[in-house]
């Protein structure tokens, strides 16, 4: 076990990495820098905004230096509005967590909900219809659903503000978020917990007399669930993923729009922040469900 | 008198063969219970056949092939082409309903001409709008089919050599690839393709390339790139699996060479697990695309494709719902058959769900 964590642990940091390289040396591939565009600024103040900013360096130069001062901790200010990055990132990364936190919840006591009342129903009405469902939710994109909700409950209904702060306002961003992974989870916790049902302990567990509550939550339900904890991680992949678009259709200030407007204005220490930050979080994410797929089925073997 | 000693005995159990007939060829040809005999593929087929969603899915697809390759040769209207009516350009054909006809063209009809009616009316830069959307799916479809058939051939050299050497080489090219599975795929994608957008375009310049415009060939370099890991790993497990059978230490033995071992005898036993990753990659192909077009990366106008129109209809969206929902709907409708349809597939052919 220890040698197993060590192992992924040195992957993940191996992992973040080469994320930051390439990163830095795409963004910098990218023809153009921060100050071109918009006005063209007297040759004087750019060679010292330059300098000012290392960006007269040679490119590995540059590199080392930012990983020099990440290492403290500091992710530099951003070329465009002269802001702290990392106070800008932890704030707009409060509204994506609260969004992506939501939709998480809701895709994983759904999904486990509809997936058990689909198996213990097995081909009756109630199965079916999850069924056709979640085969239908799997295949409409985000980016799709968030503009069809948008058109649909804001726009001809009017039941929600087009443009709001309020509580109100994440109740169709987290369904957009929360439908694919929520009917994965759903299609993942009906095969295992029909699985889990036809095993053996179960059937003794109900020639014992237990009753058929206990038989379904303690027994099948707490096996079944083993395969949805590997998903946990890929799916927050497909959340963040997903918000980037999502987001920005909703007209939410999150990490996404952050990303995107640093990509297109090159704001250099902006993009590296929040590729950095997604990427460790993302990477993170992942180790720990592994590590915790591990530790709750013992059956499993560390190679 | 010898008869009278063989008097047989009540209890005995020696047959008695006077009580029985020979069996005519008829009665003998009854007794031949010999099913078809079939082959793995026609096996496989005859249950694709049977499940009526895979079915459904199939003609769905030609469907929309069919009216993608088709519906722009029939119809008039370039997928590019402004309306013009007596080869001046016509302003007044913008954002028309479907079916309807703009001032001029409603002369034109009048004074005796014949023109195509607008069946999903036009876009906001006076073009035909299903001339439109059945090009965007076209380009939607060939972007799926060609990354996937990219993603094959990179995982499959990857995978097979991984899988095949073995020992060192395989762990060294096992951690890249676990590094590049742990790449958060939609930032780099955004990133590469902003990149390579705008390093590539000096570079087709004046190739044969370039009509095929720098934002497709950077999304085929993504998917180049970063998308053949999944399929690496899994012909590398597959291939992990097989080369411990039997027949190919056979053929080892006899002095095969590494070359034909893996074509002959590994590529064809994990060859329906391949064919069935590909049919799934295709949707993810489309779902990829269609992303990247909706941010704005995607393929070069004019050309369209279905993410790209949905995205330039979210402006216009409170008036002209249509222009949202009809690619948005061919979008889930490609995705939701092709996932059927590998679905069927693999419960088709994968041996190991057989029961």
């Amino acid at each position: 076990m220890g040698k197993y964590v060590i192992k992924r642990v040195i992957l993940a940091i191996i992992t973040i990495f080469a994320i930051s390289a390439i990163t830095f040396f795409a963004m910098n591939a990218i023809p153009g820098g921060p100050f071109s565009g918009e006005k063209a600024l007297s040759p004087e103040v750019e060679k010292v905004l330059m300098e000012r900013f290392n960006l007269d360096k040679p490119v590995p130069q540059q590199y080392v230096i930012y990983l020099g001062r990440l290492l403290h901790g500091d992710f530099g200010v951003s070329l465009k509005t002269g802001r702290d990055i990392a106070a800008t990132v932890f704030e707009s990364f409060k509204v994506s967590a609260r969004l992506g936190g939501l939709a998480a919840l809701t895709a994983i006591i759904c999904g486990i909900v509809l997936g058990s009342v689909a198996a213990l129903n097995r081909n009756h009405w109630p199965d079916r219809v999850i069924v056709f469902l979640s085969t239908l939710a799997t295949a409409v994109p985000s980016f799709v659903l968030a503009t069809l909700l948008l058109l649909i409950f804001c726009i001809r209904l009017k039941w929600f503000p087009v443009f709001s702060t309020g509580e109100r306002s994440y109740v169709l961003p987290v369904i957009a978020l929360a439908m694919y992974p929520m009917a994965y989870i759903t299609r993942l916790t009906k095969t295992s917990m029909l699985d889990a049902l036809g095993q053996d302990y179960v059937r003794t567990a109900k020639a014992k007399g237990v009753s058929r509550v206990l038989v379904i939550f303690k027994h099948a339900l707490r096996n079944a669930l083993i395969p949805v904890i590997t998903y946990v991680g890929p799916m927050l992949a497909y959340i963040l993923t997903g918000s980037l678009v999502v987001e920005n259709i909703f007209t939410f200030g999150g990490l996404g729009a952050k990303f995107v407007s640093g990509i297109t204005t090159r704001d250099y220490p902006m993009i590296m922040a929040t590729t950095i930050f997604l990427a460790t979080l993302m990477v993170i994410m992942n180790l720990i469900s592994d590590l915790v797929y591990k530790l709750v089925d013992p059956r499993i073997n560390f190679d | 008198m010898a008869k009278e000693e063989f008097k047989k005995n009540p209890l005995s159990v020696q047959i008695d063969l006077a009580k029985f007939e020979l069996a005519s060829e008829e009665e003998k040809a009854q007794q031949e219970v010999m099913s078809e005999s079939t082959t793995f593929f026609r096996d496989g087929m005859r249950k694709l056949r049977k499940n009526p969603l895979a079915m459904a899915s199939i003609i769905v697809l030609i469907l929309i092939v069919t009216l993608a390759v088709a519906g722009p040769m029939v119809i008039p209207y370039k997928y590019s082409e402004m309306i013009s009516v007596d080869g001046r350009r016509d302003k007044t054909a913008k954002n028309l309903a479907p079916f309807t006809w703009s001032k001029n063209e409603q002369k034109a009809i009048e004074q005796g001409e014949k023109l195509f009616p607008h069946i999903l009316g036009t876009d906001e830069q006076c073009r035909d709008y299903l001339v439109r959307v059945l090009y965007g799916t076209r380009v939607s479809l060939f972007v799926g089919f060609f990354a996937a058939i990219l993603v094959l051939i990179i995982g499959l050299l990857y995978g097979s050599i991984s899988g095949y050497v073995g020992g060192r080489v395989d762990l060294i090219m096992m951690r890249i690839v676990d590094v590049i599975y742990s790449l958060p795929d939609t930032l780099m994608v955004i990133l590469l393709s902003v990149v390579l957008k705008q390093t590539l375009q000096p570079l087709i310049e004046g190739t044969a390339l370039a009509k095929l415009g720098v934002n497709m060939i950077s999304l085929f370099v993504v998917f180049g790139l970063l998308y053949w890991v999944g399929m690496a790993r899994l012909i590398r497990g597959q291939i992990l699996s097989i080369k411990e059978n039997e027949y190919v230490l056979a053929a080892r033995a006899i002095g095969a060479k590494p070359g034909w071992i893996i074509r002959k005898h590994i590529i064809p036993n994990c060859l329906s697990v391949i064919i069935i990753s590909t049919a799934l990659q295709i949707p993810s192909a489309i779902f990829t695309e269609s992303f990247l077009s909706f941010v704005g990366l995607g393929v070069q106008s004019p050309m369209p494709s279905l993410g790209s129109l949905a995205n330039a209809a979210r402006e216009g969206m409170q008036s002209y719902p249509h222009k949202l929902v009809i690619p948005a709907v061919v979008i889930c409708l490609l995705v939701l058959s092709f996932n059927l349809l590998g679905d069927g597939l693999r419960d088709a052919f994968d041996p190991k769900l057989r029961r």
